[in-house]
């Protein structure tokens, strides 16, 4: 076990994943790109099917996120970080929007007594 | 014949400046009642300021007179002065000075005389107004003093303009004192309107004065006619005249615009015997006689105002005969009258016209205020079938007297003053070398016999017989609140059935009593002039007044006359007779005739036989032959309607079919149809927004996938 000292090991680790990412294939990307498909209709499903105005903002989320891993994935692809860059601001963006949007539905809680988006729909036109 | 009486040539006199206090005096009043009413002072301040006012300029003009030696022209200072050029057509000056001829004088002396008297009964007359309106009506006094001024005193046809629409617009604003009755209101916008339009032939005719003469300075005007320069006769100098009487027919309400001093009775009483009977009226007569050379240059022009004169006087008298409300009846009288003047005017005499305005001014305040005291002690009664022997009714005894004064002289019966002018006119007209003079002033006489009929008739009903009355019950011209205040000290007599048990007349007090009592003094004083000349062979002094100004061909003396129109003598000669009799001795038997045999037939129809009234009118409305005249007479001679039908109908015509362009086409097929579009491309999408929240969500769905769909599609050929 001494063989592989802990910060060895830690290096060890970091260099795997260097390497890993450095290795990554093409096969690897098409991987994670799917991952970030399958989270963004997960959450366009879900925002479309359910009507718990609590769950649909977590669907929104779930397309937040999947739109954010593909930007990561081009970004490894094309080995450039503004990809990555606009993932942070992106989970910035939506941390804020988090606090508004909780706010928001909290609101309309008081207002309705219930978390459904249907009570809602004589806000629209006609 | 202009040549053979050179008009007196005015004199610069700086001096005299002071004389410009009668315009001043009266603006001064105008804004202190506007300060009272601003600050809103109780009381009788308004009424004290223009009173003290109008006296001081009635002495202003009093001095003035005694001052006066010759026509002088009184520079104040500076107002219009332009110059583009050196030459006699490139200024253009109207400095705001006075020119002050005996003319002026003559006129200016009844002017604020009256002024100041009816303005006294106008602060009796008016005090159920205190506080409200009452402010606003002596700022329109005082505001009509100051025009009224302006248009005589000014030394320039601009000042006179000035005046000439400021006393224009002093009656628009007092005949819709009472703001709030829709009939006053209409009055009022009516008077203006027709008014315009005469100011539209005035405006006209002052701008072809200065194209013609390059001045419009009455000195400089007459100066060039004492030259000569009238010999020049082009076919636009000869308009002159007729764009001015257009003007001068407009004001003083003769035949085609009449028809609005009938409806100017809507006003307040003190303001239809000031304004419409006594003073503003006349401002036609007085353009005339002050222009009178450049209407004498046209024998045309002068039979125009002649026949539309006369023509106007029989039109108004047989309107006037047939109205059943006392100021109407005045109203009609005061138009019948002026037509007079014109008449005067036209056949030459401009004394007589300008002496019966004189008169004329006196004895028809009298009968206004006489009316208007009558109307405030009745509750606004003025139905001469509602109101009867006032005379027996104790405290009405001065108004009735007085009443008959006016109507002796309104009905110019023998030795009364009104007699003596309106014999001038028609004597100057009945000797004339002119058939169609000699034609008009037969038909004046006649006039003069419906005038007597129509006077007395008023007065037969309303002050003698037995004692009848009834209070108005629509408040007629907004006095209703009459009734309300105090009864005085007065009660019908015993035995007088009034229709309402609870109803006491009250009688004037002591400014309208004073007033009445004055006025029918000067009524009687106003004969002084022609008294001296047919009792005492002295001097007539309106003669030498008007005699000694711009009006003086129409004023000489008939001995100088005759001698200086040498070419007229031998006209006179054969026609200076009136049926087979001496001129002066003839027409005094038929005008006594005339005024006698009216009051004659007056005093049966309504006074010893009301019915046999009644009977006659049921006799001339049951034969057709004879139907058509008493319609015509009551609905006065459909003049209104025919105007209507020619002016208005046509206008309003016209006005619906723009409002039909603007309403479905302007408005409806370009404004609104273009704002339909953008309403129906919203109808088109409306159902994508429903309010379901996942509805919104597929719709973007499907809108990516068709985005997306076209772009594989794009890439796809692309690989092709």
């Amino acid at each position: 076990m001494n063989a592989f000292p802990a910060h060895a090991l830690a290096s060890t680790a970091l260099e795997g994943i260097g390497q890993a990412f450095a290795a990554a294939s093409g096969a690897q990307l098409s991987l994670s790109l799917a991952i970030s498909a399958l989270l963004f209709v997960i959450g366009l499903v879900g925002f479309m099917v359910r009507r718990n105005m609590i769950i649909m903002f977590l669907c929104t989320e779930l397309m937040f996120q999947g739109a954010a891993l593909a930007m990561i994935t081009f970004a490894r692809m094309h080995m450039d970080v503004s990809g990555q860059v606009f993932v942070i601001f992106i989970l910035t963006v939506a941390a804020a929007e988090a606090a508004l949007a909780l706010g928001l539905v909290v609101l309309l809680h008081r207002r309705r007594e219930t978390l459904s988006a249907e009570v809602w729909s004589d806000l629209g036109e006609a | 014949m202009i040549t053979d009486f050179p008009i007196p040539q005015a004199v610069v006199a700086p001096e005299l400046a002071w004389v410009g206090l009668a315009l001043l005096l009266p603006l001064i009043s105008a804004v202190l009642c506007v300060v009272c009413a601003a600050a809103r002072l109780p009381g009788k301040l308004p009424a004290v300021f223009t009173v003290l006012a109008l006296a001081a300029s009635f002495v202003v003009v009093l001095r003035a007179y005694n001052a006066y030696s010759g026509p002088v022209q009184v520079p104040i200072f500076e107002w219009m002065s332009f110059a583009w050029g050196d030459g006699r057509f490139q200024q253009f000056t109207a400095p705001c000075a006075l020119y002050i001829d005996s003319l002026t004088l003559f006129w200016m002396l009844f002017v604020t005389g009256l002024g100041t008297l009816i303005a006294l009964y106008a602060s009796e007359y008016m005090e159920t107004e205190k506080g409200a309106g009452y402010a606003r009506f002596f700022f329109g006094i005082s505001i009509f003093l100051f025009a009224m001024s302006s248009l005589v005193m000014g030394d320039n046809l601009v000042m006179l303009y000035l005046g000439w629409e400021g006393v224009g617009l002093a009656s628009y604003l007092l005949i819709g004192f009472d703001y709030q009755r829709p009939a006053a209101v209409a009055a009022a916008k009516k008077a203006f309107i027709m008014n315009r339009i005469g100011d539209l032939g005035l405006a006209l005719g002052i701008f072809m004065l200065w194209a013609n003469y390059g001045t419009l300075q009455y000195s400089q005007l007459f100066q060039a006619m004492n030259a000569g320069g009238q010999t020049v006769v082009d076919w636009d100098v000869s308009l002159i005249p007729f764009l001015l009487m257009l003007g001068a027919f407009g004001k003083s309400a003769q035949f085609p615009l009449f028809t609005w001093l009938p409806d100017a009775m809507e006003g307040p009483t003190p303001v239809s015997a000031l304004i419409h009977a006594a003073t503003m009226v006349t401002a036609g007569v007085f353009l005339i006689a002050r222009m009178y050379p450049f209407f004498a240059l046209h024998p045309e022009a002068l039979a125009t105002v002649a026949w539309i004169g006369g023509g106007t006087a029989l039109l108004a008298a047989t309107i006037g005969m047939a109205q059943y409300d006392i100021k109407r009846v005045f109203a009609y009288s005061t138009i019948s009258q002026l037509g007079y003047m014109f008449l005067g005017l036209g056949v030459g005499t401009t004394y007589g016209a300008c002496y019966h305005t004189f008169t004329h001014a006196f004895f028809k305040a009298l009968l206004f205020l006489t009316a208007g005291a009558i109307m405030h002690g009745f509750a606004g009664q003025l139905d001469l079938r509602k109101l009867s022997g006032l005379r027996h009714i104790p405290g009405w005894r001065l108004v009735s007297w007085t009443m008959f004064i006016g109507c002796l002289w309104l009905a110019a019966f023998p030795y009364t003053a009104a007699f003596f002018s309106k014999d001038a006119i028609l004597l100057k007209a009945l000797t004339s070398a002119r058939w169609d003079f000699v034609f008009l002033g037969w038909l004046g006489l006649f006039t003069a016999a419906l005038t007597a009929y129509y006077t007395f008739r008023v007065w037969f009903r309303v002050c003698c017989g037995p004692v009848h009355f009834e209070p108005a019950a629509d408040g007629h011209h907004g006095d209703a609140s009459h009734d309300a205040h105090g009864h005085g000290s007065t009660h019908p007599a015993q035995g007088a059935h009034a229709v309402d048990h609870g109803f006491h007349p009250h009688a004037p007090k002591w400014a309208i009593s004073t007033v009445l009592a004055l006025l029918a003094i000067g009524t009687v004083a106003a004969g002084f002039p022609a008294y001296n000349e047919a009792f005492a062979h002295g001097s007539n002094w309106a003669q030498r007044m008007i005699a000694g100004s711009s009006a003086a061909a129409g004023a000489q003396p008939e001995e100088h006359a005759a001698e200086s129109a040498a070419g007229e003598t031998d006209h006179h000669a054969g026609h200076s007779t009136v049926l087979g009799m001496e001129a002066h001795t003839g027409l005094l038997v038929v005008g006594a005739t005339a005024s006698i045999g009216g009051i004659l037939i007056a005093a049966y129809l309504h006074l010893l036989s009301r019915a046999s009234a009644d009977a006659l009118r049921r006799a001339l409305m049951g034969n057709w032959v004879t139907r058509w005249l008493p319609i015509c007479m009551e609905r006065k001679w459909f003049v209104d309607e025919i105007y209507h039908g020619l002016f208005r109908l046509p206008l309003w015509l016209g006005s619906q079919v723009l409002h039909f362009g603007d309403k479905h086409f302007l408005d409806g097929l370009l404004v609104d149809g273009i704002a339909r579009v953008p309403i129906a491309a919203g109808k088109l999408f409306r159902p994508l927004y429903g309010g379901a929240l996942q509805g919104y969500a597929v719709s973007m769905v499907a809108g990516v996938a068709l985005v997306l769909a076209w772009m594989m599609w794009v890439w796809l050929r692309g690989f092709e």
